[in-house]
């Protein structure tokens, strides 16, 4: 047996960024694997004891960019924690919106993009078409694409507008005709299949060891774990929806998750722009003064929002400064990005690397902070 | 994990794609006509320059230290701007738009151009004109709302007594910030520094704010005593050209400066100032300076040259030091013990005043030259004036500082209760105005429990009166009854008893020079009885006690004494000179003139004792 050792990345076109993976293989398969994260350089954390609140706003985005907005909702709700400012009702309701179209945008990527590592690559040419028209909602909403800097400490920083309304309607009604057709692409492709049915398995158990959330432990473990539903932040306790379950973890069980999770959060938009104000503020600062001198009261606080790939939080120390103490980030890809990869590529093959990137959801800058 | 099933037919739906049109867009659409960008777009950068001041606060609110403030050398360097505008690199930007959100005027704001190709990089680096990035004119994009402010427009509000207690009181009417005002209101400040450039005295005002911001009282008092030895003072009266240029008033309420400034020294005992301010002597120069009038300006440079080692002996004309503050300062406004904080601090410095001592009666300038190395002049404008109109020489008329000495006097215990008209004409619309009607007005409410006192000026307009608009608003509340755009013809003198003034329209202040030729409408005329009238129509200097000689030699025009930059009379090189009879009546003019009077005749002196 001849033992080489194998880079995977930083630039795999497999992965979702700027990491890498040092694989030691055996013909095609994994013997060892070591992740190794710090590609991007960032240091987010550390960057954020330097800036000032409002300043982090331009930053946190970048922790996650297929789901900016993650971070931009947890931060703010970590300030308004601290802070004990009210966030107005209509800012509430925009925000679910916002996280929802996020959700989306996030699954649509990772559904189409897993035809790429599979060979499927109309699925990523789709995906990101698609994912293209929630950007153009993004921008209506926010005026910017990706980095939307959108959700601040205290609520929004604009109103939605009729016409952001409008083509979020017909979005969702687009959207909604046109799942079935990933389906027919995706998840019944007998090649997807082959590749990811009863393989890249994520067992019950290792579930707890490792700490994964989000739709790997609940494909795993069969438990509605969703801070959504255990902990509900925004109005999400006045929005139904459902939570898919399953008791067998393998990279089919996960992608078909995003599919149906998909049509969750439709729903759950649906539901918004039913019951939210139609008038109403939607910001209140976070302290007196102007920006500049914006401070948040002593205190730490940890709050944790239902990302795309599983539970995110911020763990924040405030010193009654106009900057951060210290801000720790609970990525939700961390544990399966990194102790997953250690875990669990060996014994599959090279090819698989990606794949369990993908199923996993696995996001570099939530580990690269 | 159920797997869907597929249907039979499933293959089938993968026909309609052969007939679908692929999605491709030309390169040259790109270029040539890009997808117009969403209502809010945050693309690139324009900036009004007409607008923008300069002021920087966008470059300091940026996360990626994308914006700096780049010197123009076109523009006018002026009170109230900077000659800097912002300059912005793309290579860094990250559209966030906090810069347009806290933009102080609203001069920066993005449009919904966002395409931008070249192969110079310099091209990246872009100072926003109204033109944008490529000249044409783009719509704009993401503006600044309401919600979405990152200024704190409006001002924490002073607590003042109400108008019922302060008409019948001359206790100190405006109470002060607490901490938690104080710092709210420091928290407004975004350090421009603009303030800083307009204050006649250049006092650290972005340091000290900061200073109550982080509640650290005793370098606050460090950053006051830095510039200005009246701080106290100056938290009360001063003419707060600071705050008429503050950059958060162009959209907003100007950050409260002076009361600012008023809250460090009211939470720092007077006692405390030798111990926190630890200043010593930097050394002991061999040279004694004499500083006629102890006004601002005298005790300013007494103050700054006492740290210089000099010897120094004030001369003061009246019983108390203070200049016309001493008693053309009501004490609603300026209470003595407000005054006696400075001026005790100064004292401890090893400065000598000698009050009751006028200099060209008591003891003449060559005597005072011959004890002395330098001589500093402070002795402002302490003659009040009258208009040489019918019936002014009547006794019942009064200039401004007469009666407003005779009324603080009275009020501090220390002089005879002044004639109290039932119905007091004032005549003029500056702050001296204000001070006259609205002392007489506490003074009858207190003997006749009712007022009557007319205020009448040329200016036909409230915005147009040079009193400050807290005075006219706070005198109005009192019960001060204004006619604007009226000037006095005669007073009207029946069998020697004083019965009013007669008014003529008033059409016209300045010319179109600017220059003051009031015009009338003779025909609109009215008239205000009363039984007593002060003219505040303003003061004069009092050179009497300058010898011959040195008024030959020395320029004096409008009254006020010609010096170089470092108040050195000209022609006179032992002679300095500041504070009314140099710039005319202000407060901080006066303690800024004390400063640099103080660099001047060390400067003279050390060149003086260096030659010899």
């Amino acid at each position: 047996m001849k033992e080489l050792k194998l880079y995977l990345g930083p630039n795999h076109p497999g992965m979702h960024g700027n990491f890498s993976v040092h694989m030691y293989v055996d013909g095609d398969t994994i013997v060892r694997a070591r992740p190794m994260p710090g590609m991007l350089h960032r240091g987010f954390e550390k960057l954020m004891e330097r800036r000032l609140w409002m300043n982090n706003l331009a930053l946190i985005p970048r922790i996650c960019v297929p789901e900016p907005d993650t971070n931009e909702m947890v931060y703010a709700m970590a300030i308004e924690e601290l802070t004990g400012i009210e966030v107005p009702e209509k800012a509430h309701w925009i925000r679910m919106i916002i996280l929802e179209l996020a959700r989306i945008a996030n699954h649509l990527m990772s559904l189409g993009g897993i035809g790429g590592p599979v060979g499927l690559y109309t699925g990523p040419n789709w995906g990101l078409a698609d994912r293209d028209l929630i950007l153009d909602i993004f921008e209506e909403i926010t005026g910017a694409r990706i980095y939307h800097m959108y959700i601040v400490p205290g609520g929004v920083r604009k109103d939605l507008s009729e016409e952001a309304i409008e083509k979020i309607k017909s979005f969702l009604d687009y959207l909604e005709n046109r799942l079935p057709e990933y389906e027919d692409l995706i998840i019944k492709n007998p090649l997807f299949q082959r590749r990811t049915k009863d393989k890249l398995l994520l067992p019950a158990e290792v579930v707890w060891e490792l700490g994964v959330t989000g739709i790997g432990m609940r494909s795993a473990v069969g438990e509605a774990y969703d801070i959504r539903k255990v902990d509900p932040y925004a109005r999400y306790d006045q929005v139904e929806f459902y939570v898919p379950t399953a008791n067998y973890s393998d990279g089919y069980t996960r992608v078909y998750f995003k599919y149906l999770e998909t049509y969750q959060s439709i729903k759950i938009i649906r539901q918004i722009l039913e019951k939210m104000p139609k008038k109403g503020k939607v910001w209140n600062k976070i302290s007196s003064g102007s920006a500049l001198r914006w401070r948040v009261p002593k205190g730490q606080v940890y709050t944790h929002v239902e990302s795309a790939r599983g539970e995110y939080g911020y763990y924040m120390v405030s010193e009654g400064e106009d900057k951060p103490y210290r801000v720790a980030v609970r990525g939700a890809s961390y544990p399966q990005g990194l102790l997953g990869v250690e875990k669990y590529l060996p014994g599959t093959r090279i090819d698989d690397a990606a794949l369990w990137m993908d199923t996993m959801g696995v996001c570099p800058p939530e580990i690269d902070r | 994990m159920n797997t869907p099933e597929k249907s039979f037919f499933a293959p089938a739906r993968a026909w309609k794609y052969l007939s679908k049109k692929p999605v491709t867009v030309p390169m040259e659409d790109i270029l040539i006509t890009p997808r117009e960008a969403s209502d809010r777009y945050r693309g690139f950068h324009i900036n009004d320059w007409e607008k923008c001041i300069g002021c920087g606060t966008c470059s300091k609110i940026c996360p990626t230290d994308a914006i700096t403030m780049i010197e123009i050398e076109e523009l006018p360097d002026v009170e109230g701007s900077k000659p800097q505008r912002p300059s912005i690199d793309y290579g860094r930007c990250s559209f966030c738009g906090l810069c347009v959100d806290i933009c102080t005027t609203g001069s920066l704001q993005m449009t919904k151009e966002y395409l931008h190709i070249s192969k110079d990089p310099n091209t990246f680096f872009f100072i926003p004109t109204e033109e944008g990035i490529h000249g044409i004119k783009k719509p704009l994009g993401y503006v600044r709302d309401e919600d979405s402010d990152l200024l704190d427009l409006e001002r924490e509000e002073m607590e003042i007594d109400p108008p019922e207690i302060r008409k019948t009181s001359f206790i100190e009417m405006v109470k002060g910030f607490s901490k938690e005002q104080a710092v709210r209101e420091a928290s407004r400040c975004v350090e421009c520094n603009i303030c800083e450039k307009t204050c006649p005295a250049h006092m650290n005002i972005a340091d000290y704010i900061k200073d109550i911001f982080t509640d650290d009282l005793q370098t606050g008092l460090k950053d006051l005593y830095k510039t200005n030895p009246l701080p106290a003072v100056c938290g009360r009266m001063c003419t707060h050209k600071c705050e008429t240029v503050c950059t958060i008033g162009h959209r907003g309420e100007p950050i409260a400066i002076r009361w600012l400034k008023r809250y460090i020294v009211d939470n720092i005992p007077k006692d405390k100032y030798p111990e926190i301010l630890d200043q010593e002597v930097i050394k002991k120069a061999n040279a004694k300076i004499a500083i006629v009038g102890a006004g601002p300006a005298g005790l300013s440079a007494a103050y700054f040259l006492s740290l210089m080692g000099f010897e120094i002996t004030v001369y003061e004309e009246k019983n108390r030091p203070g200049g016309v503050l001493n008693y053309g300062g009501p004490s609603y406004r300026l209470p003595d013990s407000a005054f006696e904080q400075d001026v005790s601090y100064i004292k401890s410095l090893g400065v000598k005043i000698i009050t009751n001592t006028k200099v060209g009666k008591d003891i003449t300038l060559e005597e005072l030259k011959a004890k002395n190395d330098v001589i500093f002049v402070s002795t402002g404008f302490n003659k009040g004036r009258k208009l040489p109109i019918e019936g002014s020489d009547h006794e019942k008329v009064f200039d401004s500082l007469t009666i407003l000495e005779e009324m603080k006097n009275y009020v501090r215990g220390e002089g005879p209760k002044p004639y109290i008209p039932k119905s007091l004409v004032v005549i003029g619309g500056g702050n001296v105005a204000m001070d006259v009607a609205r002392s007489m007005l506490r003074l009858q409410n207190l003997e006749y429990k009712k007022s009557e006192v007319h205020v009448l000026s040329l200016e036909r307009s409230f915005d147009e009166m040079p009193a400050d608009e807290d005075e006219i608003v706070e005198g109005k509340e009192e019960g001060v009854i204004f006619h604007p755009g009226w000037g006095p013809v005669k007073v009207i003198v029946e069998n020697g008893e004083l019965k009013g003034v007669l008014f003529r329209k008033c059409v016209e202040v300045f010319d179109k020079n600017g220059r003051f030729n009031p015009k009338y409408d003779e025909n609109n005329t009215i008239t205000i009885n009363a039984d007593m009238v002060v003219m505040t129509v303003g003061q004069a200097p009092d050179y009497s006690y300058l010898p011959e000689d040195i008024q030959k030699n020395t320029k004096i025009e409008r009254g006020k004494i010609k010096t170089n930059e470092y108040g050195q009379v000209e022609g006179v090189p032992w002679l300095f000179a500041g504070g009314d009879i140099v710039h005319g009546p202000d407060i901080i003019h006066g303690v800024a003139d004390g400063h640099k009077a103080a660099q001047g005749i060390d400067q003279y002196i050390m060149a003086k004792q260096l030659s010899k």
